[in-house]
């Protein structure tokens, strides 16, 4: 598989691939990187949103 | 019956539509929905409530990134929904996750700035996340579910 990196396209068969992930309250993220030797040459991260910004409204009472 | 004294849900929807002017307020060239963009934060950005507008500072700055970010998609319409007598939510959520396709942000970031290119660049949200760098791939954001208790905005009375 090519895979796009700073030096343009390149066959994994030549890169190390590394994977990882955070989970917390506020997203679940993923990354994937690509090294070539000792030089990182593509890294991807897709982080999805689980917190909404949420606020609150009141009516004052009168009187 | 009782009378229950409470903002009425349908006002919070309205709110998202700028049905109601409580001041002067700035003339809408059109009644379709305006045009959200998403702009990246570096780690050392101050990003938070009291930003008004976008801004170029400390903003992300890299190969196929474009100053400004990129454009919402926004199919969701926002939503009101009444839960009782005194309590409801109006909420949105763009409907497409946010790519930003084969970057390279080299500077660390981790925060996004929602805001209306229509209207003056006025902000409407920052979000946070696990600060990142791209290298030459891509950086999406995928939204929650549009939905009272996960969507991205919500306004709510309780």
């Amino acid at each position: 598989m090519l895979v796009n990196t700073i030096h343009g396209k390149m066959d994994d068969s030549l890169l190390v691939k590394k994977e990882g992930s955070v989970d917390n309250d506020n997203e679940f993220t993923t990354w994937v990187e690509y090294w070539l030797d000792d030089k990182l040459v593509h890294r991807s991260a897709h982080v999805t949103l689980k917190t909404s910004l949420f606020t609150q409204l009141e009516a004052a009472e009168i009187g | 019956m009782a009378n229950t004294q409470s903002l009425c849900t349908s006002f919070l929807g309205e709110l998202m539509t700028a049905t109601h002017n409580f001041g002067a307020s700035p003339i809408r060239a059109a009644s379709t929905a305006d045009t959200f963009k998403a702009s990246l934060y570096i780690t050392t950005a101050t990003m938070n409530a009291s930003i008004t507008a976008y801004t170029a500072t400390n903003e992300v700055n890299g190969t196929n990134y474009t100053a400004g970010g990129v454009t919402i998609t926004n199919g969701n319409i926002p939503n009101a929904t009444n839960s009782s007598a005194t309590a409801g939510v109006a909420y949105w959520t763009p409907s497409a996750s946010i790519v930003y396709t084969n970057v390279t942000l080299s500077t660390s970031f981790d925060s996004v700035l929602i805001y209306n290119s229509t209207q003056s660049n006025k902000a409407v949200a920052v979000y946070t996340f696990t600060a990142q760098v791209i290298s030459a791939g891509d950086f999406s954001l995928t939204m929650p579910t549009n939905s009272t208790t996960t969507a991205l905005v919500r306004l709510s009375t309780t």
